[in-house]
């Protein structure tokens, strides 16, 4: 099977901070990947640059940024404008086809058609962030790049958000997703991305990682804090 | 870009309270500065002492002058209150009730006749620093103004006196015999009685008494107009160099529309382009969706758009009230736009250094208000260095150039359009691309 997205070299630095350094990777279509690491390891940059937010200093990405859907850690949406107003704008933007059908399509698909005309700024955290992946999805992007998704959703939000992430998945989409909890990732994702330091220091599935710890753990988050060192905290 | 634009709309319509202080704020600070300016300085309260005896008049030449006409040309320089006393007048200032007292000694007229002695009136004054120098300078104009009229009189008086002298008559002295002979008639008569006398040392003597009879008839010719050249050594004649006169009320009305014109069109597009930031939409935008160059532009059009229609509805408000010539409004268009494209392109400059819109408005502002008062600043009221600043100030940003432009277009002063317009649309380009090496950096 080919690659959905192929990453060579990556490098990126701000200042004297070197945030990437030679990230390497390649996702089949369909697979979900978790990238895993501490505060400061690089995820918020990796997933900026896939969605060309940013620009690495060095390196390439296989797939343009037009055709990679970016939900942002912050919700980036228009407090002013409805969910709808602030849908169609990037329909419109991501040139879509038909921008009020998409529109349509997303509220229901996320669930947020009662909630259609009411500004974003009434909204909950949990409803913008949904709004704020919805807005990734508009232009339906064969690539996602989803950083800490969950955050700000309740558990029932949060399991309507992996169900729907799981559907798209299922369908074809390559979904790459940071998070704070590696449970999440235990458990939604096919494959995990461990940065530490801007490097990639582990490539592989959640029982691998698992196996790499030491073994001796069942669950995810053990393994993470035993495979980064165990003295430096609770993995972000 | 439409879709830009269309949302940036919405989200005006939406922020009404916004909307309205970017609306009513700058028009507001306009007016403020155009009623300022379009006034002229108001004539200061002071209480008037007038110490002489009612009827006094100074005594020139055997012509005499009224007291009371000093106390008039002082009446119409300040807004005046006759006080009866100079302990009244002390009180009046203290309690503030006039900010300066006058008091005309009873001997003011003793003095000037004797021609030997300075008169003086006495300025009585409180307050601060600055008070005292406001009243200290407005006192002297008019002072100036009353000692003026004055003398002009008593030049007046003194001129007659000599031509009486010229001519013969009624000098109207006590004392002085009636009916004297002119002393320009006096050279022609001798010279008759000289023609009449033998050689000898007496007509020697006469023609003596003849060349300098003359010589005194000329001299007091000249010395009437030496009088009025004393008086007034210098008049002032004016020449203005280049276009015509603006009256100060258009002129008040340029520089309002110009202050609204700055303001809408830098808070807004400052605010516009920092909200992006704000709301952490601008990655989301510039990843691809839009350029750079694109988002700058809209904010511009949206920023300079407004501030063009809410300027052109108050100069078309104003022109109710003053005076201004409807057939150049294709001029006023013309510099209506050039300057809201300018001041938008330098909002979107400042918009991208900031993070956020609060920061963004209170930059633009502190940017804004500044600059609008250096341009103001008339050549001789700092000294060179500083007017040189702030000429070079002036020059690179554009509130000068807009307010040249607009009076041009307006007014048809100097320089006229075309100059400040280029002036403007190079400024544009020039804070267009300040405005895109900020947004990089931003981004």
């Amino acid at each position: 099977m080919s690659a959905a997205l192929r990453v060579e070299a990556l490098s990126k630095s701000y200042g004297g901070v070197q945030a990437l350094r030679e990230v390497s990777f390649e996702t089949e279509p369909g697979e979900l990947v978790a990238v895993l690491g501490p505060n400061g390891a690089g995820k918020t940059t990796l997933l900026s640059i896939l969605a060309g937010a940013q620009q690495a200093d060095s390196g390439h990405v296989s797939v343009p940024p037009r055709e990679v859907g970016w939900a942002p850690q912050q919700p980036a949406l228009y407090a002013r404008l409805t969910v709808a107003e602030n849908l169609e704008l990037f329909a419109r933007l991501e040139r879509v086809a038909d921008p009020s059908q998409a529109v349509a399509a997303m509220l229901a698909q996320t669930g947020l058609e009662a909630r259609a005309a009411e500004q974003l700024g009434r909204l909950s955290g949990g409803n913008r962030q949904r709004v704020n992946v919805a807005i990734a999805l508009i232009g339906d992007p064969p690539v996602l790049a989803l950083d800490e998704p969950s955050a700000s959703l309740d558990p029932a939000q949060r399991e309507r958000l992996w169900e729907f992430v799981a559907a798209l998945a299922r369908a074809g989409t390559t979904v790459i997703f940071s998070t704070h909890g590696p449970g999440e990732a235990q458990r939604h994702a096919d494959r995990v991305l461990v940065l530490d330091g801007g490097r990639v220091t582990f490539d592989g599935t959640p029982g691998g990682l698992i196996a790499r710890a030491g073994g001796g753990e069942d669950d995810l988050e053990r393994a993470l804090v035993s495979f980064l060192g165990g003295d430096r905290g609770a993995p972000a | 870009m439409r879709s830009l634009l269309r949302k940036d709309l919405l989200i005006l319509r939406r922020s009404r309270l916004t909307v309205a202080l970017l609306v009513l704020y700058p028009v507001a600070i306009a007016l403020l500065i155009g009623f300022a300016i379009s006034r002229t300085p108001s004539r200061p309260h002071v209480a008037v002492v007038d110490e002489t005896a009612p009827g006094e008049t100074v005594e020139v030449g055997g012509r005499r002058v009224a007291v009371s006409s000093y106390v008039d040309g002082l009446f119409r320089g300040v807004d005046a209150t006759r006080v009866p006393t100079r302990a009244r007048a002390v009180q009046e200032v203290s309690s503030a009730k006039v900010i300066a007292a006058v008091v005309i000694p009873p001997d003011i007229a003793a003095k000037v006749s004797s021609a030997t002695v300075q008169a003086e009136v006495e300025v009585i004054y409180n307050g601060n620093a600055l008070e005292q120098s406001l009243v200290s300078s407005q006192l002297r104009s008019a002072l100036a103004e009353a000692n003026l009229g004055f003398s002009e009189q008593i030049q007046r008086a003194a001129a007659q006196a000599i031509e009486l002298l010229l001519r013969g008559g009624n000098l109207g002295v006590l004392g002085a015999p009636s009916n004297l002979i002119g002393l320009d008639r006096i050279p022609a008569l001798l010279q008759k009685e000289i023609a009449r006398m033998p050689p000898g040392p007496d007509r020697k003597a006469l023609q003596q008494v003849a060349r300098f009879a003359t010589f005194a008839a000329q001299n007091l010719n000249v010395s009437k107009r030496v009088l009025a050249t004393v008086g007034q050594p210098i008049k002032i004649r004016s020449t203005l160099l280049d276009g015509r006169r603006t009256p100060l009320d258009t002129f008040a009305v340029v520089v309002a529309v110009t202050v609204s014109l700055m303001f809408l069109g830098v808070l807004l597009a400052a605010g516009a382009i920092a909200l992006e930031r704000e709301e952490n939409a601008l990655a989301r935008l510039i990843r691809g969706l839009v350029s750079r160059e694109t988002l700058l532009l809209e904010k511009i059009l949206l920023s300079a758009g407004c501030a063009f229609l809410v300027a052109l509805a108050m100069l078309a408000g104003v022109g109710a009230f003053v005076s201004v010539d409807w057939a150049r409004i294709g001029q006023w268009l013309a510099a209506l736009a050039c300057g809201a494209v300018a001041f938008a392109a330098l909002g979107v400059a400042i918009g991208a250094l900031a993070r956020e819109v609060r920061a963004a408005s209170l930059l633009a502002f502190a940017v804004s208000l500044p600059l609008a008062f250096l341009a103001l600043v008339p050549a001789g009221a700092v000294g060179h260095g500083f007017y040189d600043a702030i000429g070079v100030i002036s020059f690179v940003f554009p509130f000068k150039a807009a307010l040249q432009a607009l009076d041009a277009a307006v007014n048809g002063a100097h320089p006229a359009l075309p100059g400040p317009a280029a002036h403007l649309l190079g400024l544009t380009v020039l804070f267009a691309v300040l405005a895109r090496v900020g947004l990089q950096r931003a981004s």
